[in-house]
């Protein structure tokens, strides 16, 4: 017997949309061409309700729900936009700013950022605390790509790629809080990793200029991450 | 196993121990055995046999009897009971020599004071009194007759609506409704099985009540997990305990297998279908692993990080499947429950809050130890009359509770109801039950310095505010109590949380800015003195400075 599939309807930003009972707030504002900010969602892996840009409000409830992770549900009224909402992203992103040294001028996707797109969106042109400053590495040890962790936000989609789609779990994460690290198996250089296909997926999905192709100078290196809902697609109608 | 049976080895036991005069109870729990109270054991054991009173007299090792302070504690029960304290190896002579005499005067602890007579004790019923080793004496205080009656006697919804009827609520802190969280995983189907997971990796600094729980009375958790697992229909748990607690899980591991012997656990209980294992995972010491999503994910076998509920473990837990999780006081509440009805249990405590609370009274107090308190009781009297109050002399400044999720009371509250709401109200939490009172040696400023820093090491590193918001507020703090801070940073730490309250994952990020904000709401004038004298009233901070002064 072939499962019912139920639709919902709500409104996101004033506008009324419809829904099947599975999808998230997300998914149908993106359908329906409404844009929330976020970072480490991505379309095609799954969710990691992390980066907390997608919050938003619902009315009648005063917590904050991330659109990414949030199903939706019958007669709700989203706000995406709010003074409180954009007020508390501004300083969600001026922290990830502050935390590693994120130096646009240098970078090899300098105009091809998501995060420096998103800073620029909501208007940020500087931050309210002070640079933190950490000392971090390079590992240049891949012969065709470099992870730099001064640009990496842990967003995990990394980590999420390589274990969902490429099936090698080559990425994870180490450490606690801003002691944590993306590493490679048990924490190798990338380039002695032995379960690391070189696919170059991990690079193509990552949001900023953590993770690049060698050989590629400042504002050179623009990510491809088209493949992904593609190659979900293709497994899913195999299936 | 019936009914019968069980009380068959109750009779067992009480006969075994009805022809002693004496019974040597000797503390050791963690705490108690720190101060060696096992060659207090051993000491003991060989006076009896010198004074030949093997017959007449039994040395045995018993849980917490509370008074840490005072330990290692021994009680030497019989027609008159007398309770001993700082006992060395050295003392076991006086003390078995004066048995059926005159009490040792010079260690002898008055339990004739507040700190024994005005607790209540439901959870701890045991504690001080049990051999936690040993499972026939656990029958013989009326142990699994509430697991054998439930099982023989009540269907798994009566079981839930006694829960519910009780308004017992859970332990771990949030103080959810544990009959409603019952009945939700009842309700959520599965096919493939259900688990119950028993919470215990306590972890607040200066929080040690589920630590003395399990070493003091294991079974009392075991059979509130296996009535938890019937009323909900699984039959698989786990206890997640943490490594930092070995004597815990050696008496929880030894208490597995008894109650397997004895057919309490394991398959087809009591000649039911009713089967439940339980098996002890180690928390690798990760605060955030008592969140509940993240010791699910952790037992999984992976990275120990929450995630953004709903669903709840209720519906989609462990492995995908309907879970149910409480912490070890909240099941160490069950089986009384059960044995004595519901309606027996929400005689005691508020309104809204039933039944007892356990307290780690610890900090700047006389009588540092466990207690169990009604719901309701002042904060006054937990300080005052069973704490003994300040020691030296001191003032009173504030209580905190709830650990780093909590906040500081301050003595405006001292005379309000211990309940979850009006310690919600007040700005701090019920929590699991840590208590530290601080008097006025204690810095505000550095205390909330101290729990930020605890929440910064501890944070996951998962979502942005907890990860890198609990790191600025922590800078922030240290500026102040450096003296270098100006109002700008005042403002800054206000808002970022605010922020790091409303937009973070977990129960950890959203409540870590707790102590701060408490502490800015009833000492902020402390705050001033930092920031604008660039002085500390308590003389913790800047004490660099004043040495620099000095010379």
């Amino acid at each position: 017997m072939k499962k019912q599939v139920q639709i919902k309807t709500l409104q996101i930003e004033g506008r009324d949309v419809s829904a099947t009972g599975e999808q998230t707030i997300l998914q149908v504002a993106l359908e329906n061409g409404i844009q929330i900010p976020r970072l480490c969602y991505v379309e095609g892996l799954s969710q990691f309700g992390a980066c907390r840009m997608c919050l938003v409000e619902i009315k009648g409830s005063n917590k904050l729900l991330p659109a990414c992770v949030t199903q939706v549900e019958e007669g709700m009224e989203v706000k995406v936009h709010s003074e409180r909402l954009d007020s508390y992203r501004k300083l969600v992103l001026e922290l990830l700013f502050s935390e590693r040294n994120h130096i646009c001028s240098v970078c090899v996707v300098n105009g091809h950022c998501e995060l420096q797109t998103l800073a620029m969106h909501l208007g940020i042109d500087h931050i309210s605390m002070p640079y933190l400053h950490p000392k971090v590495g390079v590992d240049a040890s891949h012969p065709r790509f470099t992870l730099d962790h001064n640009r990496c936000i842990l967003c995990t989609r990394c980590v999420r790629v390589c274990s969902e789609i490429e099936g090698a779990h080559t990425w994870d994460v180490m450490g606690r809080g801003m002691e944590a690290r993306i590493i490679a198996d048990l924490n190798e250089p990338w380039g002695s990793s032995e379960s690391c296909t070189s696919c170059g997926k991990c690079v193509h999905v990552c949001p900023t200029g953590a993770l690049f192709e060698k050989g590629k100078s400042v504002a050179e290196m623009s990510k491809r991450k088209q493949f992904l809902p593609y190659l979900t697609l293709m497994r899913e109608t195999r299936q | 196993m019936n009914l019968e049976e069980l009380k068959q080895i109750a009779e067992a036991e009480r006969e075994s121990v009805a022809p002693l005069e004496h019974t040597v109870r000797v503390c050791v729990a963690a705490s108690c055995l720190s101060s060696k109270s096992d060659q207090v054991t051993a000491a003991l054991e060989s006076e009896v046999k010198a004074h030949g009173l093997e017959h007449k007299c039994k040395v045995k090792g018993v849980g917490c009897m509370g008074l840490c302070a005072a330990g290692p504690l021994v009680e030497v029960h019989g027609e008159q009971s007398t309770m001993y304290q700082s006992v060395t190896a050295e003392d076991a002579s006086a003390i078995i020599g004066s048995l059926g005499k005159e009490p040792v005067e010079r260690l002898v602890l008055p339990t004739a004071q507040p700190f024994f007579s005005q607790q209540k004790k439901i959870v701890l019923e045991n504690s001080g009194i049990i051999d936690p080793e040993r499972i026939e004496d656990y029958i013989a205080a009326g142990g699994y007759e509430a697991l054998v009656t439930a099982l023989t006697t009540m269907t798994p919804h009566e079981v839930i609506d006694e829960v519910k009827k009780s308004g017992l609520r859970g332990r771990g802190g949030a103080g959810y409704p544990t009959g409603l969280k019952w009945s939700t995983v009842q309700k959520a189907a599965s096919e493939d099985g259900k688990y119950v997971i028993c919470n215990a990796d306590e972890g607040d600094p200066g929080a040690f009540m589920d630590r003395s729980v399990l070493e003091s009375d294991p079974h009392r958790v075991l059979e509130g997990m296996a009535i938890g697992a019937y009323a909900v229909g699984a039959n698989k748990g786990y206890i997640y305990v943490r490594a930092e607690y070995p004597l815990a899980v050696k008496r929880l591991r030894n208490a597995i297998r008894q109650a397997e012997r004895l057919g309490l656990l394991g398959n087809d209980i009591c000649d039911t279908r009713f089967g439940l294992r339980i098996e002890i995972r180690l928390g690798a010491g990760a605060f955030v692993c008592g969140e509940e999503t993240a010791l699910i994910a952790s037992i999984e076998g992976n990275r120990g990080q929450p995630r953004p509920r709903p669903p709840y473990p209720a519906q989609s837990g462990l492995w995908g499947r309907p879970t149910l999780i409480n912490n070890v006081e909240t099941y160490a509440n069950i089986a009384p429950i059960i044995r004595n009805g519901g309606e027996w249990f929400a005689g005691i405590g508020t309104q809204k809050s039933k039944g007892t609370k356990v307290f780690a009274l610890a900090g700047r107090v006389n009588n540092t130890g466990l207690i169990e308190v009604p719901m309701g009781i002042t904060l006054r009297d937990i300080v005052f009359k069973l704490g003994g109050g300040i020691p030296e002399g001191r003032k009173f400044k504030a209580v905190q509770t709830g650990g780093p999720s909590g906040g500081c009371v301050p003595e405006q509250y001292l005379d309000m109801p211990v309940d979850y709401e009006s310690l919600a109200a007040v700005g701090s939490i019920m929590g699991s039950g840590g208590m530290i009172v601080m008097d006025e040696t204690s810095c505000m400023v550095d205390v909330a310095k101290f729990f930020m820093d605890f929440c910064r090491t501890e944070s996951c590193g998962k979502c942005i505010p907890c990860r890198v918001g609990t790191g600025h507020i922590h800078n922030l703090l240290s500026k102040i109590a450096d003296g270098e801070a100006d109002a700008g940073d005042l403002e800054m730490l206000e808002r970022l949380c605010d922020m790091v309250r409303h937009t973070s994952l977990c129960g950890l990020g959203q409540s870590a800015p707790n102590p701060v904000s408490s502490t800015l709401r009833y000492f902020r004038d402390e705050y001033h003195e930092h920031i604008e004298h660039k002085h500390c009233g308590a003389g913790t901070c800047m004490t660099h400075k004043a040495v620099g002064a000095g010379a």
